[in-house]
């Protein structure tokens, strides 16, 4: 290696030296990014990327129904089987009109889920389910703050979760 | 020698016992804060608040740490050699006193007049890397000889540098005393060592920074390697001592620095012994800021360092410092 090489390399080193402290300078004065947790909190609209467990979305002419055909496709699709979606069934002909039974997906004449639960405990948010849907019903919702003693928590009931939460929205 | 002459301020025990005990309240109360600065410092470079919670902005924190460790056991780890195990903490800090003796802090604030003080340091930091030696040999623990191992190399190949900017400065200067090298200069930046001669003055900064072991130069105790090279074993004060040599260390090059570069205590409207710690403190910052952006070199990048670039360059800038001293006086 020739000595100008020798120089030149230095140099470059030196200025790569200068230019490092002015990164951690610069980032000395900034405001820090860490939120304090227990006395602050993220804005809503900061959580939007983040990946809770899924929930419906419902229709937009009735929020309370949701969008779901009741097709099985992402009870299919999930990789921990923590989706269970099913059907109601009408009795059949000749038989005893007794409470409609419910089977799993997909059954004909069923164009919405009698119901839909997730089993967040063993989800591991892979977001397959979203993925697969074909009328994009599924989404992850956007609460970090879901703590619980009990796993029975974790079973979501994503039905009644939706219709809550219409009912919530309609009496804002 | 009667006990009216001892309680007077001439008398050199009398002033030798009340300079030990500033030294000591200093050493330990900085200690404290630059633990704090350096957290603070780490974390604000990291977009992070740093200590917050415990007294106003986390102030306290270092003193919890401190109570913390303190009340820890101390350990000697099975096979190791008792004696060397504890000898090498305390004579980590034992130099450390030593060396604040001669520090400038203001023209009327001496505690022992000596004409050698520069020497003074010089020797007694080079005690600091036997104790390192002892620490890692007498843990009977591989990463702490490797670290011992290593810090020897390092301290070898960085008092070179280091003993030859200083000597730039005080062949400049004529004197080997920190108080007539801080008389020498002005109050005004331009009347500086550091600016007159930079080059000196960033060799002796990097080699500071590696004599202290500190990052990027902290191979020594390269946590992600070495555990925590040659105090891996160490808990309880044993550790704090090394600690708290670290931290006295820093301040001892910090002063050092600002005594032979940047006008010791000089420096308009305010006392000296205040714009002495301004520059103190302004070093101390600038160190800490290298380690929260350097990443840890490589050891055969330490060493070229220091025997291809910054002895030769030091040999040079000497040799430039006695042609103009010998032309100017």
């Amino acid at each position: 290696m020739s000595v100008s090489q020798l120089i030149e390399e230095a140099y470059t080193g030196l200025k790569s030296l200068v230019i490092g402290l002015g990164v951690t300078g610069k980032a000395f004065v900034q405001p820090g990014v860490t939120v304090l947790y227990p006395m602050e909190e993220v804005e809503r609209d900061a959580l939007v990327t983040f990946r809770g467990h899924v929930e419906l979305i419902g229709k937009e002419e009735d929020p309370a129904v949701p969008r779901c055909v009741a097709c099985g496709a992402c009870v299919k699709a999930c990789p921990s089987n923590c989706i269970t979606v099913l059907c109601p069934v009408a009795p059949k002909e000749g038989e005893e009109g007794g409470p409609a039974t419910m089977a799993p997906p997909p059954q004909k004449g069923c164009k919405t889920p009698g119901a839909f639960i997730v089993d967040f405990s063993l989800c591991s948010l892979c977001g397959q389910c979203a993925r697969i849907c074909p009328v994009d019903s599924l989404q992850f919702s956007d609460n970090p703050y879901m703590v619980s003693f009990d796993r029975k928590d974790f079973q979501i009931d994503l039905l009644a979760r939706l219709k809550r939460m219409a009912g919530e929205e309609a009496g804002e | 020698m009667n006990l009216e002459q001892l309680l007077s301020l001439d008398h050199p025990l009398t002033r030798l016992v009340i300079g030990l005990l500033c030294i000591f309240a200093f050493v330990g109360l900085n200690g404290l804060v630059l633990v704090w600065v350096e957290r603070k410092v780490a974390g604000h470079c990291q977009l992070r608040p740093g200590p917050l919670h415990v007294g106003p902005h986390g102030l306290l924190q270092p003193l919890v740490d401190a109570v913390k460790l303190i009340g820890k056991q101390l350990v000697a780890p099975a096979g190791s050699d008792k004696i060397l195990y504890w000898t090498a903490p305390l004579l980590a800090f034992a130099p450390v006193t030593v060396c604040f003796l001669p520090l400038p802090w203001a023209p009327e604030l001496s505690m022992i007049p000596m004409n050698l003080g520069l020497v003074l340091i010089l020797a007694f930091s080079g005690l600091g890397v036997l104790s390192l030696i002892l620490a890692g040999w007498g843990s009977n623990n591989k990463w702490g000889l490797l670290g011992a191992a290593r810090s020897v190399a390092q301290s070898v190949a960085y008092e070179v540098p280091l003993l030859l900017s200083v000597m730039a400065v005080a062949i400049t200067a004529g004197s080997l005393d920190l108080y007539q090298i801080s008389a020498q200069q002005g109050g005004w930046p331009w009347q500086w060592y550091g600016v007159k001669n930079p080059l000196a003055f960033f060799i002796f900064l990097v080699c500071a920074v590696a004599e202290t072991n500190r990052a990027p130069f902290d191979l020594p105790e390269a946590e992600s390697e070495l555990t925590a090279g040659f105090h891996t074993e160490y808990s309880g004060m044993g550790f704090g001592l090394f600690f708290l040599a670290e931290y006295a260390n820093m301040i001892i090059v910090s002063g050092v620095a600002a005594a032979l570069f940047l006008g010791g205590w000089q420096g308009p409207f305010l006392p000296g012994v205040w714009w002495f710690l301004v520059k103190i403190y302004c070093i101390l910052f600038f160190i800490i800021w290298l380690r929260w952006t350097y990443p840890r070199v490589r050891f055969d990048q330490l060493l070229n360092l220091s025997w291809k670039w910054l002895t030769p360059l030091a040999l040079l800038d000497l040799a430039l410092a006695v042609i103009v001293a010998g032309f100017g006086g």
